[in-house]
This record gives structure tokens, sequence and C-alpha cells, in this order.
């Protein structure tokens, strides 16, 4: 490899990102976007769950409950509703997700010491909020159980909950870490994977191919500046996370620099593998959207816990670099890890990086078909 | 007129399936994502791991490890002799939830004692870290509420809740996602194919060509809009067949409907597609404003992150989201049963989403023709 003729493809390169403006800006428009999207529109926590109740009791206790489900906070009681059709026609709308049917006798169960019936329907076709809803409607009933049921009984077991990294349990603090792992995913590849595709398509690929500059400096060459941009992302990806959304950074970060930079080389050259093998533009983005996009989003633990995985699925997470850079991210931002902790996942990125940039580097002919 | 709209979609499909890559892209695509979404995405939280530190080792301890096991919700890996054991297993993200009883957890409850089991959990991810901790609050309630009833033996159960889930009474993550895979999967290929389409002839210098010939703009934009409407066509009945067959996702409402709401939705589609090579001069800048209109559409659509969590004004700005409408509409049809009469009024906004979308990139594309 000859540093000069790297250096002059990379200057090559610049020069063409620089007389394309636009997409330059939308590189580093797609990580702030995307940031502010997760940091204030998106959240995991499920409240104001819109919620019908049909109260066939009618009586103070009945009431009780209802409001005792209102000031939870969880729920958003939308409408009284006097007949069972009305409750049809509020979940088949979806206008409603929760219906809570009081029976008649209910006070009048309770004041015979129970049990009293309490009817509740969700709207199971988003299985997580339905989910996240019982377990809120059942910790809301037994509260007020138990307070009807005055202080006969007294729980034996004090269970005291302590949350390490994260006590607060804000979802910000997860998701803020592990989307800059992701949104550098998707931009590696975005970046590159047209690079050697768009030569190929324009034709200047024979004139690069009669010049004497070699494989590994081509790719090399075409690497760098993107590898540039990529790099500058992280810093504005970084410094909005921990500046905007006062996400703690515990850890090290000349360590999170440099782990970044590793997992970018691997990124950068697996778009420059996408770009090499599909020779069209058209091919080599789609394939990099689903290559990039897919894997980082969906299976690299950043939202999806991987334990609640089929076996398969788990097994194939750990070819995925994003997986290991997002434990990386996770860890030097909320635990303070440092090196020792994260030694395997580096090793492990750096491996990914030098394979990929051997492959692409076999699968690059230079000659013209 | 016809009759060069058909050359020219006989010329896009010959070019798009020339490139034998391409017709891989097109079913591989689509499965790769309906598979990933079908298995992986999931919020279901069970087998959590767990580590256990139990000094007090009696009966009473091991009845509540065997009730937390059996709960369904905790994988018990490791018993622990030591708390720096527990700090190093949370540290490296072994386990997400940790439980010490200390010494006199069984003399205690026998006495009749209030006692104390201690639930450390690492709290990165906060979703299934709440989720954890409601689990395992719930267990140690249940227990104490059991030993309680025998040493008090008068706690009559005051409610009885009953539930149900309607629609999807199982609450299957599958269910909820595969259908809105179709609304995805439609977005993603048809916009990139539509709009690196018309930018590649712009690139290559062939739309000099084109428009030496007698072709109109009208002629130019149906004959390019129109093959890639045909393969989003083809990807949804692709994706339909292989969740039904393949994830056994109900579909109770009615087919033909499902075709019609897709033809509507594919109006907005290839219009933002057309928007958006107007807009391009390299493919380059296609695909990256094709990204960037993506994920936000996708994320602020409801497929994933429930709509009325967001912000108010992010709300509003989610009607000028077509996927937002479609996604209700196959949900509707799929899990619902629902037909015409509950979901005119989301076809109704989205047909009125895409001619709009659709006339203005008209507009804009003959004006740049021209």
């Amino acid at each position: 490899m000859k540093l000069l003729r790297i250096k002059a493809i990379a200057k090559k390169e610049l020069v063409q990102i620089w007389r394309d403006p636009l997409s330059l800006a939308m590189a580093f428009l797609l990580p702030v976007i995307l940031l502010f999207i997760f940091g204030y529109a998106i959240t995991l926590d499920v409240n104001n769950l819109s919620t019908v109740v049909y109260d066939l009791d009618k009586s103070g206790m009945s009431r009780e409950l209802t409001a005792e489900l209102r000031e939870s906070g969880y729920f958003t009681i939308i409408d009284n509703v006097d007949a069972h059709g009305a409750i049809d026609e509020y979940l088949d709308s979806g206008k409603a997700r929760v219906a809570i049917t009081i029976p008649k006798d209910f006070s009048k169960d309770i004041k015979k010491g129970g049990p009293a019936q309490l009817q509740v329907i969700v709207d199971g076709s988003d299985s997580n909020t339905a989910t996240i809803a019982l377990g809120y409607i059942t910790a809301a009933t037994e509260l007020y159980a138990r307070r009807m049921n005055g202080n006969h009984i007294k729980s034996l077991i004090d269970p005291r909950v302590r949350v390490w990294y994260n006590p607060e349990l804000k979802s910000k603090n997860f998701i803020i870490p592990g989307l800059i792992a992701v949104i550098m995913s998707i931009i590696a590849a975005i970046l590159t994977s047209l690079t050697f595709a768009r030569e190929w398509e324009r034709g200047t690929m024979e004139q690069l191919i009669s010049t004497p500059v070699k494989t590994p400096e081509l790719i090399m060459g075409k690497l760098i500046p993107y590898f540039l941009i990529g790099f500058l992302d992280v810093v504005v990806s970084v410094f909005i996370g921990v500046f905007l959304f006062g996400v703690p950074l515990r850890g090290n970060v000349f360590l999170l620099m440099t782990l970044s930079s590793i997992f970018l080389f691997g990124g950068l050259s697996f778009g420059i593998l996408i770009s090499i093998v599909a020779k069209s533009q058209i091919v080599a983005s789609q394939v990099a959207m689903v290559a990039s996009y897919l894997p980082a989003f969906l299976l690299s633990g950043f939202m999806f816990s991987i334990f609640n995985m089929p076996k398969p699925l788990q097994i194939m997470t750990h070819i995925i670099p994003a997986r290991y850079f997002v434990s990386i991210l996770k860890g030097i931002f909320m635990k303070g890890s440092t090196f020792r902790f994260l030694a395997l996942e580096t090793f492990l990125l750096s491996v990914f990086g030098l394979i990929v940039f051997a492959l692409a580097n076999g699968k690059f002919k230079k000659k013209v078909e | 007129m016809f009759e060069r709209i058909r050359h020219m979609i006989i010329k896009e499909f010959i070019q798009v399936f020339r490139d034998r890559r391409m017709k891989a892209v097109i079913f591989v695509v689509p499965l790769i994502q309906l598979m990933v979404f079908g298995y992986a995405v999931t919020m279901d939280v069970n087998s959590i791991p767990t580590a256990v530190y139990d000094l007090d080792k009696s009966y009473e301890s091991r009845e509540l490890l065997r009730r937390l096991e059996s709960s369904g919700y905790f994988d018990i890996l490791y018993f622990v002799e030591s708390p720096e054991a527990i700090k190093e297993l949370l540290d490296k993200g072994k386990v997400i939830i940790a439980i010490q009883m200390d010494r006199g957890f069984s003399a205690d409850i026998k006495k009749g004692m209030k006692t104390e089991v201690q639930i450390l959990l690492d709290g990165t991810d906060s979703n299934t870290a709440t989720i954890a901790m409601n689990y395992a609050s719930r267990v140690v309630a249940k227990y104490a509420a059991d030993i309680g009833m025998k040493h008090l033996s008068s706690f009559p159960a005051l409610l009885d809740v009953r539930t149900r889930a309607w629609y999807n009474p199982d609450l299957k993550s599958r269910n909820y996602n595969v259908p809105g895979v179709i609304a995805l999967m439609i977005m993603l290929i048809c916009l990139l194919l539509t709009s690196m389409a018309i930018v590649r002839e712009r690139e290559i210098g062939t739309m000099e060509q084109l428009m030496v010939t007698p072709i109109k703009p009208i002629e130019f934009i149906l004959g390019k809009t129109i093959p890639f409407a045909l393969i989003g066509f083809f990807d949804m009945f692709l994706v339909a067949v292989v969740g039904l067959s393949w994830f056994n996702i109900p579909i109770r409402g009615s087919i033909p409907l499902l075709t019609l709401s897709t033809a509507i939705y594919l109006l907005s589609v290839l219009g933002i597609g057309l928007f958006i090579s107007t807009i391009s001069k390299t493919q380059q800048q296609a695909l990256m404003a094709t990204f960037l209109f993506f994920a936000p559409a996708v994320l602020l659509s409801g497929f994933m992150f429930p709509i009325e969590n967001m912000p108010e004004i992010i709300q509003y700005g989610t009607y000028l989201n077509p996927l937002r409408y479609f996604l209700v509409i196959l949900r509707g049809i799929f899990l619902k049963g629902n037909g015409i009469n509950i979901l005119w009024p989301q076809m109704a906004a989205l047909l009125a989403l895409g001619i709009t979308v659709i006339t203005i990139s008209s507009l804009r594309f003959t004006k740049r023709l021209g």
C-alpha cells in the first residue's frame, strides 16, 4: 500500500462529496432527526389509555373504583356507556383500548365480604400496550381491594427493590446510547454502499482501473472521507445525547471514541462490500437498507431484548456487529464500564471489520467485463 | 397514449429485471423483513436471566425461588455466594435481576415478623426492568399473601378481576407486527425503486433520449410508477400469504378490501417517490432523501410506538403520514375483521392524501421536465 495513492483517492472522493452538499447535509441531518424523534416523540411508557366504563352498579363504591383508575394516571376515561353494544363499537373502531364493566351487585358483594366481580376487556391487537394495561389494572384494583379491606392483613414480606445504573428507569437513558449504534450502522452502510456501484454505473470505474492504484488502496482511499463524516456524526450524536437529553455519560469519552472508530471501520467496509457485490445503485441501496437498519434496529438488543428471541435468532445475533456496539455504548454511558469489561466486544468488532475489509478486497475485480 | 405507456412499462420491467440480483431483492427483502419482525420483535418479557444469593437456604427461601421460576418469567441461571458476584454478573450484563435473601428470612416468617427480600435490577433497559420488577413484586406479594393467610386464616379475596384480551387473546406481538410489515415493506421498496429509477435516467443521461421521443410527461410518470405499483402488490400478497401460512396470522376481513386499500396507499407512496426524484440529482441523494422520509414516517406511524403517547404537536403531524392510516386499515382487516363501514374514514383520508401528493409531485415533475 502506498500512502500517496490512498491520499489521492481520498482527495478525489472528498471533492466529490463536497460537490454534493445536499447529500452531505442529509448525512448530518439524519442522526439529528432520529435523535430528536427518540428523545422527544417516542416513549415506551404507556399512559393515557383511552378507557370506557360500563357501570351497572352506579354506587359510591363503583365510582370510587373508577376514580382510583383515573387517578393512577394510566387511564383516561373517555366515556361512560350504557350498553354492551357500545363497548363493542368503541373497541372495534379503536377509539378505546380498555373497557371495564362493573356488574350490578358489585357494591353488595363487597359489603358481603366478596368476591365481587369486575370485567376488564383490553384491545389485544397491540399486545405490548395490552400487557402493560393489564398490569396497571391489576395493580390499581389490588390497591383498591386492600383499601376496602382496611388493615386486616399485613404483608409479611417487604420487597426492597433497587434499580442500578438507571434508578428512575427512564427509557431515554437506554434508548439514546443504543440509538447511536443504530444510527452509525445505517449511516455507514448508506454512505458507502453506492460508492463503487456509482463508478461502475457512470463508467468512471474504467478510468480508475487503468491507473496503477491497487485494490486495498482504492478501498482505503474511499473509506477515509466517509470515516471522517461518520466520526463527526458520532461526536454530534454523543453531544446531543449528553447535553440536550441529559443522558449520563459515566465512562471514558476517549474509550467511547476509540471503540466507535473500530465499529465505523467495520460498518463502512460492509457498505463497500455491498457496493462491490451489487454493482448497480438500485440493488445496492435496497440491500444496504435491509442489511443495516433491520439487524441494527431489531437484532442488536437496542430495544428488543435478545434473551426473548427464539434460540436460532439469538445465535444469529452473534454475527451482528451492532449487537456488540450497543452493549459497548450502554456500558460506557450507563455503567461507566472500563475497557476490561468491553475487551471481548472490542475484539469481535475488530475481527468483523478485518474480515469484511478482506472480503471486499477479494471480491473486487480490477478489470472490465 | 396507452401504447406509449405500455412500451414504457415494458422497458421499465426489462431494466429492473435485467439485473438478476434485482429479482432476488424483490423476493428476498420482504421475506427477510417478515421473518425478523415475526420472530425478533417482541416486547413480551419472559425467561429473564436471574441470579440468586440465598443466605438463608431454608425451606421458605427455596419456596419463594420455586415460585419465581415456575412463574415462567424468570430463569435462575446463577446461585452466587457473595455480593461481589452479584455486582460482577450485573456489570457484565449476564443477568438482569438478582434476588437476595438474608439470613433469618425463614425465622422471621415463622415468628410472624416482617422480613425482607432484596431485588436488584439492571435498569439500563428500563422497559424490561419495569416489567421484571412488576413480575417479581407480584410473585413476592402472592407468596406473602399465602403465608399471611396461613397465619391469619381470614383474608377474603375481595375482588375477582376477570380480564380478557379481544382480537388477540394470547397477546402475541407477532399478530400485531406482521400486518404492519406489509405497510413498511411496500413503502421501502416502492419509494426507493421509484425515486432511484427516475434519477438514474437523469444521472446516466438517458433522460435526454426519452425527452426527444413523443412521450408526454404524464405518460412518463405513469410508465415509471405502474411497474413499481405492480411490484408493491406482488410483495403485499407475498407477505400476506407467508404470514398466513407460516405464522398463522388470522385474516378476518375481506381480501378485496385489502387490495383496494393497498391501491389507495400506493398513490401516496408513489407520489412521494416521484417527489423525491424531483429534488434529487443523483441516486445518492435519492437514497438519503428516501431514508430521511422513511425513518420518521415509520417511527411516527404507530407501527411500534402508540401515537397517543406522543406529544400533542407531533400527534397532529402524524395526520400527514400515509403509513398511519394504512396501519389502522391493515390491522383492522387482519385482526378485527373490520369492514368498510368502520374503515371508511381512514380510507378517505388516505385517498385525499394520495391525490394531493401525486398531484403536487406530477406538477413539479412536469415543470422540471419542461
